[in-house]
């Protein structure tokens, strides 16, 4: 081990560890990356992927660990030693001005004093010469989000790095310009210049990456040659292969139920530039079901929730239909009154009121719905009844907790998520939306919110499930439907259903899509 | 070269945020002191005369109580905005346009007498300082516009519209051509509460009774908490069904309609007519007041005492020691200034780092290297 500090790694980083409070986001991380070589950072959300390429970055500090740059200790003690030292980044957002062209936002990275004529003369012929066509003089609010990404890319080449590091650079692309990508990326290798790219759509990584690094939960399980891996080993490495003893009773006769659920041609447009359109998605969930929704970060999934809570309305009012009765025209509130239950991915927040009590984070999700148990004449909160309802769904759900009361920030991500959770099914509704249920939960919490859930459908009621967790889906789904770009497809009975089925959905590669031919740029 | 930075701290200590204001008025006084000295008066003859003089007969104690109430009244109203993280920066104008609104019973109906006059300004004044309110509160909701600035730009606007009144169309034509109107009639007079004591009326038990009306709105009711949520996690709130733009209305007309009481109150009390300035930026300090009150309002009671002393301090000491009365200002500033200061470091903790520092142990990690490597 100790032998190889010679050269042959550009970059080496030894026992990289960043503490955050209790959170070990990232543990005595390993890392080589060789000259001329493109390496993937391969994890799920929540791995430790964005932790560890900040403290490569230099924005933020390692608690312990060592990073070697051409065999030599370094310490990156900020983005600009970063710069210094070789280390060039393309961050998944854009940080330009809008107001500006291309070659002032070039130029306000390079700090260096040269007239903006000659940094958009080098501009445009270091971008020709890369394959990435781009007009120095054009506003940069005229552009298009891959042209913007050209000027991140051109403004860190200009800067001759020896390691540049790309966080989810296709994420925000289409396919055609993904494609373009490559050929730079390729042509950057050939010269000798190495890549750090993070992502976690497998099939890219097959086709451009020489090695892979995975995380999961902080740690490295595992390196690997990616094209000699499958799509699905790769996912099997991200996700690990825990098993839970969850219980899941098949369901008689579910195809005469009534669907409590509907959602009919939800169409819906990017409310940002960064946001995935919803493209005529459809699906039912019926009566003592539980459907899942599988896919990729990113394609869709937290658009669908808000259009299905009510957190953004439809135009279309029989688009989301609830017990019968069409829901697109009502606020979160109206739904909730109609017997769904809705639990957001984020849980701080979103979900919870970080600074808030326990007690009082049951009131922001029920004070509609049980208004008559909360909430007095004259709208004064029943103190007494919120914390007797609260202490009820601590014991039902076993919430540890510190404090009889405690704010929501205070309690562990897997305890404030099984009260979330508790704080829903204590409504006992008839509809329940769960966005990543078990989301950076331990292993013993996750399948107690899992079985809950469960549980919940075989009482009669419908429940949707979207997760990024292929596991999790397999354990607790009766079919399982994959949401890719913005569209969803058939579901899939659990019992048709294989992993590589549903991974050849996520990744987009089969059509496989009810109304694939329906689809609008 | 150092460089300095602000390291949240994972745990808000609760001993020291109660004691935040305390610290803060105790830093007030020293720098104060240091002012003093510099002026080349000896600090503590300037304390006793800024600090206890103003409060040491029953009679001063109602002029403190009419200074204190547009604050506390003010200030409440401003609590539930900045609780709701909405930031309304015109409760001047918003008084101002309360007192122009109300006084135009007593101005423009000279001989409407009666019991129902009283009332009747006051309520007009809630509502003009609550319609002058809902201008930000329509642009930001509209227009996305930014409430500081929309706010304070119509503070301006009100003043010169109120300055324009009283010298052009409600000037008095018996004033002999000074810019006020006439005094008003009896029935339009704030009546005091003991007379024979002192000037103070009932604007102050207006200020009490709204601060403890507001405490019970923002620990006891939905609505406060709808206000608390939405001001910490907009998201959650959004999630909790609570609309962000009804909540920037109400919070605006709340505190528009108590801005505007504060400015009736003052006038049919207080001044007893309409002058072009009504006010000695009461709409302002009652931010600092707020602020100093921790947004709690049984703390902007108390804050608000304490501020309405450094108006009558500066003015003791304008006539003691021939001070300028802007001193009192002056003492506004630096409580607000340490109220956040120490409400700052509170939460976050300053980090010095020191450049060269950081070389020296870059130094020292590239010796310790090899022999980590060894020891492997």
């Amino acid at each position: 081990m100790s032998a190889n500090h010679d050269g042959a790694n550009l970059l080496e980083v030894r026992g990289l560890t960043k503490i955050f409070g209790t959170l070990t986001a990232c543990d005595h991380i390993d890392l080589n990356i060789a000259k001329g070589e493109i390496h993937a950072l391969l994890g799920e959300n929540g791995a430790g992927k964005s932790t560890l390429v900040k403290m490569l970055f230099g924005s933020l500090e390692p608690n312990s660990g060592e990073i070697f740059w051409n065999g030599q200790a370094v310490r990156i003690t900020s983005p600009g030693a970063a710069k210094k030292l070789g280390i060039g980044m393309v961050f998944q957002h854009f940080s330009l001005f809008e107001a500006l062209t291309a070659a002032e936002n070039i130029a306000l990275s390079l700090d260096d004093g040269s007239p903006i004529s000659s940094i958009a003369a080098k501009a445009r012929a270091l971008s020709y010469s890369y394959g990435l066509p781009l007009d120095p003089d054009s506003l940069v609010g005229d552009l298009s989000v891959g042209e913007r990404q050209r000027i991140e890319i051109i403004r860190c080449l200009l800067q001759t790095p020896q390691l540049i590091i790309l966080d989810e650079p296709t994420s925000v692309l289409t396919p055609q310009e993904a494609d373009k990508l490559f050929e730079t990326l390729e042509r950057l290798r050939s010269e000798g210049k190495s890549i750090l790219y993070i992502s976690h759509r497998l099939e890219e990584v097959k086709r451009i990456c020489d090695r892979a690094t995975v995380l999961r939960h902080g740690k490295v399980v595992g390196h690997c040659n990616p094209r000699e891996e499958t799509a699905a080993s790769l996912a099997r490495m991200m996700v690990g292969n825990e098993v839970q003893a969850v219980v899941r009773a098949p369901v008689e006769g579910i195809e005469t139920a009534q669907p409590l659920l509907e959602v009919r041609g939800l169409t819906r447009k990017p409310a940002t530039p960064f946001s995935i359109p919803l493209k005529n998605i459809s699906l039912n969930v019926r009566a003592g079901e539980v459907i899942g929704i599988a896919g990729v970060a990113g394609n869709g999934q937290g658009e669908f929730f808000e259009s299905v809570s009510g957190e953004v309305l439809q135009q279309d009012v029989a688009s989301v239909r609830i017990r019968g009765k069409d829901a697109g025209g009502l606020t979160i509130t109206g739904r909730r009154l109609l017997g769904a239950a809705f639990v957001p991915e984020e849980r701080l927040g979103h979900g919870a009121a970080p600074r808030m009590k326990l007690s009082e984070n049951l009131l922001l999700s029920r004070h509609a719905t049980d208004g008559k148990a909360f909430v007095g004449t004259g709208g004064m909160v029943k103190s007494g009844a919120i914390y007797a309802a609260s202490q009820r769904i601590i014991e039902a759900m076993d919430v540890r907790k510190s404090a009889p009361d405690p704010e929501a920030a205070a309690l562990s991500g897997g305890n404030l998520q099984k009260f979330i959770v508790g704080r829903e099914l204590d409504r006992r509704p008839s509809v329940m939306v769960v966005n990543q249920p078990t989301w950076g939960v331990d292993a013993g919490a996750a399948a107690h919110i899992r079985q809950a859930l469960i549980e919940l459908s075989r009482s009669g009621s419908a429940v949707l499930v979207i997760s990024q967790d292929l596991d999790e889906l397999f354990e607790i789904s009766d079919a399982i439907a994959v949401m890719h770009n913005g569209e969803l497809s058939k579901p899939m009975p659990i019992a048709e259903a294989t992993f590589e089925k549903v991974g050849l959905l996520m990744g987009g590669a089969e059509p496989g899509h009810a109304e694939h031919t329906l689809e609008t740029a | 070269m150092m460089r300095l930075e602000l390291v949240k701290r994972p745990q808000r200590s609760a001993l020291f945020s109660a004691l935040s204001p305390f610290i803060a008025f105790a830093l007030t006084i020293i720098a104060g002191a240091i002012l003093f000295a510099l002026l080349g008066v000896n600090p503590l003859t300037a304390f006793r005369i800024y600090f206890i003089e103003p409060i040491s007969q029953v009679w001063q104690l109602h002029e403190l109580a009419i200074k204190a109430a547009p604050l506390i009244l003010i200030a409440v109203g401003l609590s539930v905005c900045y609780k709701a993280n909405i930031w309304n920066i015109g409760a001047e104008g918003q008084f101002i346009f309360g007192a122009i609104f109300g006084s135009a019973i007593p101005v423009l109906f000279p001989q409407f007498e009666g019991p129902l006059v009283l009332p009747l300004m006051l309520l007009l004044g809630m509502v003009g300082g609550a319609a002058y309110a809902a201008i930000p509160a329509f642009l930001k909701t509209r227009f996305n516009t930014n409430e500081i600035l929309t706010s304070l730009m119509l503070v301006y606007v009100a003043q010169l519209f109120l300055d324009w009144l009283v010298r052009g169309p409600w000037r008095d034509p018996q004033g002999h051509g000074f810019p006020q109107t006439i005094q008003f009639g009896d029935s339009a007079v704030l009546p005091e509460l003991m007379p024979d004591a002192g000037r103070a009326n009932w604007g102050f038990v207006f200020a009490l009774v709204a601060a403890v009306l507001i405490w019970i709105l923002m620990g006891r009711m939905l609505k406060g908490f709808e206000v608390r949520v939405l001001g910490s996690s907009p998201r959650a709130g959004r999630f909790a069904g609570f609309g962000l733009s009804r909540m920037v209305f109400f919070a605006f007309l709340l505190s528009g309609a108590l801005a505007g009481l504060a400015g009736i109150s003052e006038v049919s009390g207080a001044i007893g007519q309409l002058q072009p300035v009504i006010s000695p930026g009461y709409g302002f300090t009652a931010i600092i007041v707020a602020f100093l009150g921790r947004l709690n309002p049984l703390g902007i009671i108390a804050a608000g005492l304490v501020l309405a002393l450094t108006y009558l301090g500066g003015e003791a000491v304008q006539s003691a020691l021939g001070i300028s009365d802007k001193v009192a200002r002056v003492f506004q500033g630096m409580l607000l200034f340490f109220v956040l200061g120490c409400d700052t470091l509170i939460h976050y903790r300053i980090r010095l780092i020191g450049l060269a520092l950081t070389k020296q142990e870059g130094a020292a990690k590239l010796d310790a290297a090899p022999k980590l490597k060894e020891a492997r």
